[in-house]
């Protein structure tokens, strides 16, 4: 029972981060980005195969991958998504777009990927146990969970305190009122994208330390990070955090008591759960 | 979705009426093209009659086409149950999954309706792997018909035509004109007194109960059956992007995008079979920012031009 509290809560630390990631592209720069999982496949397999080949700690790949996912994912904003949000005439055809054309990106990644490494992202790093109030875990779970509180908790001060983080507040509530006081929607939009797909690429290093991942498991990511998100509410981080635990704790509890096959479907009965239930959110207030 | 006219009806169903020839004047390699490709128009037809109206993308299609193979296999290899009453019990569980999706997702907004179904084909092959492995003994499944694929051809081709059919009905009756004011905007069609939500989900179950159909008429040709095969995720994407090449705007647009799209695949997948998802993911960003309406949207928009021109 411990056990289980204890390896749910080190994994919702990185799918905290994830879904914020998530949180940013959707609730800010109104991307629903169903690539997510791919981006974060991607980190992870960064970080293997810099392991691998270069013997590089993914401590290490995780500094590398702050500039490359940050610049990459900006281009990706500016470049595919900006043209679709100009065009867009309605909220809805937006979302129908930008759903469509991430489908494109991931199946792209995942093609890029399969040609780099075809088999399991399999590799240990600091994989011995360690002991935390009378349970058993691995140093790398801990290490995942550290770093990734580290990361959301740097995010969500910067998010409260700095002004560049109240104008990305003000965007995620309305595009337009933002823009009446003088805030650049587009260069904050693409601000918010590229910082979620660059936290979603470190998750997915983070990840990759004690999940053996493969190029084409991204879209099982995708799928937890919107049901964080989703439960949490949009743009809401302290329900994205909460919503994590709850993911985290009942899939390892799925796993580890029922069968570790059926993680996906524990997370599709928290979604339905949360769709008939509070389709708001966790503190979201119903919208008539 | 537009409102069918009669003109489009007797050229449809005489397109389909001629194909009924086509195993008869070929076989092997291209009489397996014909299967596939009738499936795909099958399930892309069907996937039009919902998402064409209401623009919500369904990814679906693999989660219905894998329970009604699925049914198939179990009920034929485990019960001694025929083909003819699987097939009937398929298309009843494929229509309840359907009305359950609908039912949890389709009174919030689209957004949740595509996460939902994103993940849906996984999730189910989750739990029928978990089921088989755990309760029914982890041997196969076998479906042992007399059927080939000449056979296979005429049921898609039938199930095509009633899909059609019962789509072009569907866009001239209220339920249709009730989509189209969804599909324009929904508030609107809330404040005109439309039941959104009832509306959307019986539509959807006509999308789950051919999905599964098709999936029942598929399993005999490969006679094995395993969830793996049956749930390929894959399919939803293969039927949304046929769907949207072809044009989601009329009924009949999945018939000219599937057969291109089909051509094209087989060649890649045949000479470059690792690069082969890549060319998948280059199809959606080209629908998306060069055919936002598909060939036919395309077609129709050349056709205005020319027409302003003349006068």
């Amino acid at each position: 029972m411990l056990d289980i509290l204890v390896s749910g809560l080190l994994l919702s630390g990185t799918y905290a981060l994830v879904a914020m990631g998530l949180n940013l592209q959707y609730g800010v720069a109104k991307i629903m980005n169903l690539a997510n999982g791919e981006v974060l496949v991607l980190g992870a397999l960064a970080s293997f195969w810099l392991f691998t080949t270069q013997n590089l700690s993914p401590l290490i790949t995780v500094l590398i991958l702050v500039p490359l996912s940050f610049i990459g994912n900006w281009l990706i904003y500016k470049f595919l998504m900006l043209p679709l949000v100009r065009r867009s005439k309605s909220k809805g055809a937006l979302e129908v777009d930008s759903i469509l054309s991430t489908f494109g990106m991931s199946f792209i990644i995942i093609g890029i990927m399969v040609s780099i490494e075809g088999g399991f992202f399999a590799y240990k790093y600091l994989s011995h146990p360690i002991e935390i109030i009378g349970s058993t875990t691995s140093v790398n779970r801990l290490m995942a969970f550290v770093l990734a509180s580290i990361i959301a908790l740097m995010l969500y001060v910067w998010l409260n305190v700095s002004r560049q983080g109240m104008a990305v507040r003000a965007v995620s509530v309305s595009n337009e009122a933002a823009g009446l006081v003088g805030i650049n929607v587009v260069a904050v939009s693409g601000l918010a994208f590229a910082i979620g797909g660059m936290v979603t690429a470190i998750g997915g290093a983070l990840i990759s330390t004690f999940i053996t991942l493969d190029a084409s498991i991204g879209v099982v990511y995708t799928m937890k990070a919107l049901i964080i998100v989703i439960m949490g509410g949009v743009g809401d981080i302290r329900g994205s955090v909460i919503a994590a635990v709850i993911l985290g704790v009942v899939e390892t509890a799925v796993a580890t008591l029922v069968d570790p096959g059926l993680t996906l479907a524990s997370a599709y009965f928290i979604f339905i759960c949360v769709l008939l239930l509070r389709p708001q959110g966790l503190f979201g207030r119903p919208t008539s | 979705m537009k409102k069918g006219t009669h003109l489009e009806l007797t050229i449809v169903l005489c397109v389909l009426a001629a194909s009924i020839f086509w195993p008869l004047v070929v076989n092997g390699y291209w009489l397996g093209i014909g299967v596939d490709a009738m499936m795909y128009i099958a399930l892309a037809t069907s996937w039009v009659l919902f998402s064409g109206p209401t623009h919500y993308i369904s990814l679906a299609s693999a989660a219905f086409f894998g329970v009604g193979g699925f049914a198939v296999g179990l009920g034929m290899s485990d019960y001694d149950m025929s083909f003819w009453s699987m097939l009937i019990i398929s298309a009843v569980a494929g229509t309840l999954l359907a009305a359950l999706v609908g039912v949890a997702t389709l009174r919030l907004s689209g957004v949740y309706f595509v996460i939902f179904t994103l993940g849906l084909a996984e999730m189910i092959r989750n739990l029928v792997s978990w089921v088989q492995n755990n309760f029914l003994g982890s041997r196969g499944l076998y479906v042992l018909t007399d059927f080939n694929d000449q056979h296979l051809f005429w049921m898609l081709l039938l199930t095509t035509a009633t899909i059609y059919i019962t789509g072009w009905l569907i866009s001239r009756s209220r339920l249709g004109f009730a989509l189209r004011i969804i599909g324009g905007d929904e508030t609107v069609a809330k404040h005109v007194g439309i039941n959104t939500a009832f509306a959307k989900i019986i539509l959807f179950t006509t999308t789950g109960l051919f999905g599964a159909i098709v999936g029942a008429i598929i399993a005999p040709r490969w006679s094995y059956i395993e969830p793996n095969q049956v749930f390929s995720p894959q399919l939803s994407f293969f039927v949304v992007i046929m769907a949207l090449l072809g044009g989601s705007g009329r009924l009949w647009g999945p018939i000219v995008g599937v057969v291109p799209f089909l051509l094209i695949w087989n060649w890649v997948d045949a000479n470059f079979p690792s690069q082969s998802i890549l060319v998948l993911g280059l199809a959606f960003l080209l629908i998306v920012y060069f055919l936002p309406r598909g060939v036919l949207g395309r077609l129709e928009d050349l056709y205005v031009k020319l027409k302003k021109r003349i006068i």
